[in-house]
């Protein structure tokens, strides 16, 4: 192992695991990517119910936005390291397990989805009124104004939205590698912090920009390629 | 046949209650243009958001061919609207899809089938003159042609009645001219209902065959355009009629006080006259009757109506007032409508 200490630490690349290295940037790709899908479904199906009830009038939906609203307001406000200890039972009765990328998947998604569907409820109220009364003006129900007016208009805001929160599980999932659900957080913390290897803190470091950069631009170009309000 | 009957709309807001359309009776013909025209807050979107259903009256009845359209609901609702297109001052079109895809949205929505769906958007955007711009989207045009497919959109599911609520009041004078024409041409061809929605009295004398007018959500005064522009009885409508006859001329614009400020003498007085009177030579045997006075030509205006030339003259009367007074009797009897617009 390195003895070697100061700034020429961050460079003995031959200290460097790369098949290690490797299998961690896929367990962070993937868990990234398969809570994002999870957290997006979901956020959407929340910030609709959060929206579709806000202001209507009965006491069912005045009960259901509160409820949601609560539930949602709970679980953005808890810290994400306390979060994953708080569902272990969880991860634990749903996946089986309490270590390893997958045992990380109900926390990252229980987080990142609250968060993702209020953006997504403020983006369905700047939704111009004037178009969704012309459709429903045409006779729409409330699932035609929702598939035909809400979706395809806020479409640009839901990537750019989703972009951001992509960039926050890639942080969370390196919070959740410390406490064993593997990927480049897991592999940084026993091997640069535990086994004093910064060279692959450095190496993990770096392929963790590089990710969060990719996201950003694919969700850019994405945002650009749909948004038709701007020509 | 639309009739509203006895129709109000309350709206209960923080400051207490508001009545937005108050106590409304209004009959429209099957292939009529009727105006309803008034300022911001009249009640005017109000009233015509309940013909479509989107807001129900308080109190009172709104009757399509015999539907009592504030007792429908659920899927015999959506149906209702499908009969009646909306046009509106912003155009309200979807600028994530095309042209085409816009004005085929109606058509989506009452499920018809793709190939007919195409096909009749294409016939639309034909009649609209938007050949060629089919996938545009709406960024890409101006609000003339923005407005043209809102009115293609409107037209999809052939309705029998079109409400246009200010749908020119974003647009240029000559822009707003072009979709006038179009409004008229589609009056016709198709045997349509138009409501027409405005503050513009320029837009009503261009189109409408009947007019009313509303104001704090009452219907002050109705009749058809060429009754009302003659003879406006109340004072809303006097300032809409006269802010149409002194914003139509060019480099001589005047508005009432401008025209006051300059002839601060006599009396300024407005005659109203329609074709078979301007051949008469009214004004001559005025001043041949009345000697004494000075009259003196300040402006004047002709405006086309659906029912025939309108014109305007403004005249400055400077003398006795006893002479001044039968002077406009004498020209009462003669049919000729007038206003006093300014007395020293
Ligand atoms: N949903 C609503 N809630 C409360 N007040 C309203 C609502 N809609 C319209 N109003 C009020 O009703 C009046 C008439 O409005 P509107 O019909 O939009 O007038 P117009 O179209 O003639 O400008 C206004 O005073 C407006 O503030
Ligand atoms: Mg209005």
């Amino acid at each position: 192992m390195s003895n070697t200490t100061g700034l020429k630490s961050y460079f003995q690349f031959h200290n460097v695991d790369w098949s290690a290295m490797m299998s961690a940037t896929w367990e962070t790709i993937w868990m990234t990517l398969l809570s994002m899908v999870a957290v997006v479904v979901f956020g959407i199906i929340l910030g609709l119910i959060l929206y579709e009830t806000r202001s209507k009038s009965g006491w069912g939906f005045k009960v259901i936005n509160w409820v949601v609203g609560l539930l949602v307001n709970i679980f953005r406000s808890i810290p994400y390291i306390i979060l994953i200890i708080l569902l272990l039972p969880v991860s634990k009765t749903l996946v089986g397990t309490i270590i390893g990328p997958k045992a990380a998947l109900p926390s990252l998604i229980v987080s990142a989805a609250p968060f993702y569907a209020r953006m997504v409820e403020s983006y369905f109220r700047e939704v111009d009124s004037g178009v969704i009364e012309a459709v429903e003006s045409m006779g729409a129900t409330t699932w035609g104004v929702i598939t035909k007016v809400l979706l395809p208009e806020s479409k640009p805001a839901l990537i750019a939205g989703a972009t951001v929160t992509t960039i926050s599980l890639i942080g969370y999932t390196a919070m959740a590698g410390a406490i064993g659900a593997g990927g480049l957080g897991n592999l940084v913390y026993q091997e640069g912090f535990q086994a004093y290897n910064n060279t692959v803190t450095l190496v993990g470091t770096v392929i963790i920009c590089l990710f969060v950069f990719v996201v950003q631009f694919v969700g850019d170009r994405f945002v650009k390629w749909t948004d038709k309000r701007t020509l | 046949m639309i009739r509203f009957k006895d129709v109000s709309k309350q709206y209960s807001t923080k400051d207490g209650g508001l009545t937005a359309v108050n106590d409304v009776n209004i009959e429209i013909n099957d292939g009529e243009i009727f105006g309803i025209v008034g300022y911001s807050g009249a009640g005017k979107s109000t009233l015509v958001r309940m013909l479509d259903g989107l807001e129900a009256p308080s109190t009172g009845e709104i009757d399509i061919d015999g539907t009592d359209v504030a007792k429908l609901n659920g899927s015999a609702l959506r149906k209702q609207r499908q009969k009646i297109g909306m046009i509106f001052q912003h155009f309200n079109l979807l600028w994530s899809r095309t042209v085409i895809d816009n004005v085929a949205l109606p058509l989506e929505i009452a499920k018809v089938p793709k190939t007919k769906r195409v096909q009749r958007a294409e016939e639309l955007i034909k009649l609209v003159g938007l050949e060629g711009r089919e996938h545009s989207y709406p960024s890409e045009l101006s609000g003339g042609q923005k407005q043209r497919v809102g009115i293609a959109r409107a037209l999809a599911n052939e309705p029998t009645i079109l409400i246009s609520d200010e749908a020119t009041s974003a647009l240029d004078p000559d822009t707003t001219n072009e979709v006038l024409e179009l409004l008229l041409k589609i009056n016709k061809e198709m045997n349509l209902t138009i409501l027409l929605i405005t503050h513009e009295m320029h837009a009503i004398a261009k189109t409408c065959d009947k007019v009313a007018v509303m104001d704090s959500g009452r219907v002050v005064e109705s009749g058809t355009v060429f009754e009302v522009f003659r003879h406006p009885q109340q004072q809303v409508t006097k300032n809409f009629v006269s802010e149409e006859f002194t914003t139509q001329k060019g480099d001589t614009t005047m508005t009432l006080e401008e025209l006051v400020k300059k002839y601060p003498e006599g009396q300024l007085i407005r005659l109203v006259f329609h074709g078979p009177q301007a051949e008469l030579p009214i004004v001559s045997d005025v001043i041949k009757r009345y000697p004494d006075l000075t009259i003196s030509i300040i402006s004047g205006a002709i405006h086309q109506t659906q029912e025939g030339a309108l014109g305007s003259l403004d005249l400055q009367f400077i003398g006795d007032e006893a002479k001044i007074n039968d002077a406009l009797e004498y020209l009462k009897k003669m049919r000729v409508g007038t206003e006093v617009i300014h007395h020293e």
